[in-house]
């Protein structure tokens, strides 16, 4: 799969950890995004059960995929738009560029959407002289710096005030380049006026879409900004790119669904702005654009369909999992290595590309649960983690040292004499080496938990001890 | 084909040995069924009419109420005097604002049609208004053009205190019980609050890419 670097994890992870600009943009996740959600729940007693009527409604639609992706497609055409069926990035890739050709696009904008990423569609369409603006900001700021998103919803995340005052002044040259650029307010003014330009000069403009609807052909888009917006009503062609699992029954459904993912996302009530799009503009409309397309991306999401990753299939794209994630807070999304990053990422990622490619990403979890606890749709990210830790096992993908030692762990374990036996003996040992210190500082063939902390020096009597004694 | 490629695969993972039953499916399009409304989304008036501008609120739009239609215009002025607005409108052609007494206020600069992206404020009239999160709902049509909740820097919007609703599923039906037939409008926006971002360092900025300011005007008891 293009550009991607899951299996470089580990290396990324230590460069990132090493980054001073990386972890002061990161460091406030706690009272951003985590205290702004938390206060939205608050507000709502009735959440959980919201919550409860989302994941049932992504149930019932995957299991009815194929009658909802007819219908849905069947409506979009029954009002003058367009479905391109895709099976891979490929494919999707193709129908966009052949749209852009047929109109004589020079410029495209772009609202976000993930599945853009996926399918590599700006580099494709600068390779073929079309030129891609992305509106949203964050997306903007990337990519002036040519870099990727590293968060669902807040692609830029990972960059700093400063760093990011230091783009738009490389960038925009022809401002004073004296100006002061230390307020995000100014920044985003500055981002304002240079995207309005590109908003009106646009020939397409493409957006993603959070939902499908079947019961009337319609996309939805939810932003805060209202860059998706302007990207959909001022050219002449929308074009959705979308994959096949956006798809609920009816408006109600959404309805319900939306009810939980901006208090997830942003902890707001509701995004700024939901919109619904039904096909091109009417005969009277005033505006709005006179051709409409849905590209519909499988891209592997069949091949996870009944099979033990299939509940992935519900997430709804809130980042909630990933501002939850220790390991995502400290890290950051670009360690991941592709499109999807965090837990969502790392249970997604070797779905979509294959686990050969990305075998470090079921690895990088505590399996601390915060994610499952916290994602509206209840997905159970540390069970569908724990399965692709198995099938890597299985198919021999991890290393032998880990290999010989679950072995050895699991020969153990099945012998309970020889273990008590074992652990007895070392930690005797190990408390009698360590009772001056109370603590290792490195230990032999545990470098990979001395290096980052101390190791505690056993005292007195073990667990295992501890309940034959109480149950005598 | 890639239709019969996807939908082949669905079938396959799906394990469908026989066509779906797809009356029961039918039936759930036909009379859709309604999730958990949450309390706050079932007030009766006056109640909700409160909420809707407390939410409204909070997500900083700002709002006024008129007891009629003949008072908007008043209350357009006062607003604009008030931001220090120029006093050029663009109206959406819908004849509850364009049959304002406009006349009333001759120092307003009153244009309709959609925008360009050179109108400094514009005037919209929402279907609804949804009290459990202060949401306005505004569809697109031969009378309300969309790109005037998009362009202007700063949107006005008037709201018949009849048509607050509780919940989003409410507003779903009083558009659809407006509509000649079936098809709902090009676009159905929903907008709670003006434009902002937090995408540089995690601090929240009003007035992104669309309106900087939104104002609320609410008509009748």
């Amino acid at each position: 799969m293009l550009g991607s670097t899951p299996l470089e994890f580990k290396d990324e992870a230590k460069l990132a950890l090493a980054d001073a600009n990386l972890q002061k943009a990161l460091a406030g996740m706690d009272d951003t995004f985590v205290a702004w959600r938390a206060s939205a729940v608050e507000r709502l007693p009735e959440f959980e059960a919201l919550r409860d009527a989302a994941k049932g409604i992504k149930d019932h639609a995957l299991a009815n995929l194929d009658f909802y992706l007819e219908r849905f497609a069947g409506n979009v055409e029954a009002g003058g738009g367009k479905v391109h069926w895709c099976a891979d990035a490929d494919a999707a890739r193709a129908a966009v560029l052949a749209i852009c050709r047929r109109v004589g696009a020079r410029t495209v904008t772009k609202g976000k959407t993930m599945i853009g990423e996926e399918i590599a569609i700006n580099e494709h369409l600068e390779a073929n002289g079309i030129t891609p603006v992305e509106t949203d900001l964050g997306e903007y700021i990337i990519q002036l710096r040519h870099e990727t998103p590293s968060h669902l919803i807040a692609p830029a995340i990972h960059l700093t005030v400063e760093q990011v005052g230091e783009t738009f002044r490389e960038a925009h040259r022809d401002l004073d380049p004296q100006r002061p650029l230390v307020d995000p307010g100014d920044m985003l003014t500055e981002a304002r006026v240079k995207l309005r330009k590109s908003f009106l000069a646009a020939d397409v403009g493409i957006t993603g879409a959070n939902f499908l609807i079947a019961e009337t052909g319609s996309t939805v888009i939810v932003t805060n900004e209202g860059n998706g917006d302007l990207t959909q009503i001022l050219p002449r062609v929308h074009i959705v790119i979308a994959s096949i699992e956006k798809i609920v029954p009816t408006l109600n459904d959404a309805s319900t669904i939306l009810r939980v993912l901006a208090r997830s996302a942003t902890g707001q009530e509701m995004s700024v702005y939901t919109t619904f799009s039904t096909g091109p503009r009417r005969p009277g409309d005033l505006d709005g654009p006179e051709e409409f397309h849905v590209v519909l991306l499988d891209n592997g999401r069949t091949a996870l369909l009944g099979t033990e990753f299939a509940d992935m299939l519900r997430c709804i794209r809130c980042g909630a999992c990933l501002d939850h994630c220790p390991v995502y807070q400290k890290v950051g999304g670009h360690a991941y290595g592709w499109v999807y990053s965090g837990p969502m990422g790392a249970v997604l990622t070797p779905g979509l590309i294959g686990i050969e490619k990305a075998t470090p990403l079921p690895n990088a979890s505590t399996f601390c649960g915060r994610c499952e606890s916290v994602c509206p749709m209840r997905i159970p990210l540390p069970k569908m983690l724990r399965h692709w830790r198995e099938r890597e096992f299985e198919r021999h993908l991890t290393p032998s040292r880990y290999r010989a030692g679950m072995a050895l762990w699991g020969f153990l374990a099945r012998h309970p004499r020889l273990y008590r036996l074992g652990s007895g003996l070392a930690g005797r040992f190990l408390g009698a080496l360590g009772r001056r210190r109370g603590a290792f500082r490195s230990l032999p063939l545990a470098g990979g938990w001395t290096a980052y902390r101390d190791m505690p020096a056993p005292e007195g009597p073990s667990f295992q001890q501890l309940w034959a004694k109480r149950r005598r | 084909m890639s239709r019969d490629q996807i939908l082949g695969n669905i079938r396959r993972a799906l394990q469908r040995t026989a066509p779906p039953e797809t009356a029961p499916l039918e039936a759930r399009l036909r009379e859709p069924p309604t999730g958990p409304i949450p309390a706050r989304g079932q007030l009766p008036q006056p109640e909700r009419i409160e909420l809707f501008l407390a939410m409204a609120k909070r997500a900083s739009a700002s709002t006024a109420r008129v007891a009629d239609a003949a008072a908007v215009p008043g209350a357009v002025a006062e607003f604009l005097a008030r931001e220090n607005l120029p006093a050029r409108l663009k109206l959406a052609p819908d004849p509850a604002l364009t049959g304002l007494p406009w006349e009333s206020r001759p120092l307003i600069e009153i244009s309709t049609g959609a925008s360009a992206g050179n109108d400094p404020v514009s005037l919209g009239h929402a279907i609804a208004g949804i009290a459990e999160t202060g949401t306005l709902m505004l569809a697109s049509g031969p009378m309300g053009p969309s790109t005037l909740n998009f362009l202007p820097d700063t949107e006005i919007v008037l709201l018949s205190a009849a048509d607050v609703v509780g919940g989003l599923e409410e507003a779903w039906r009083l558009l659809r019980g407006r509509l000649p037939a079936g098809q709902l409008p090009r676009t159905v926006n929903f907008i709670t609050g003006p434009s902002r971002s937090a995408d540089i360092g995690q601090k929240l900025q009003l007035g992104a890419h669309g309106p900087r300011r939104l104002h609320i005007i609410l008509v009748g008891e």
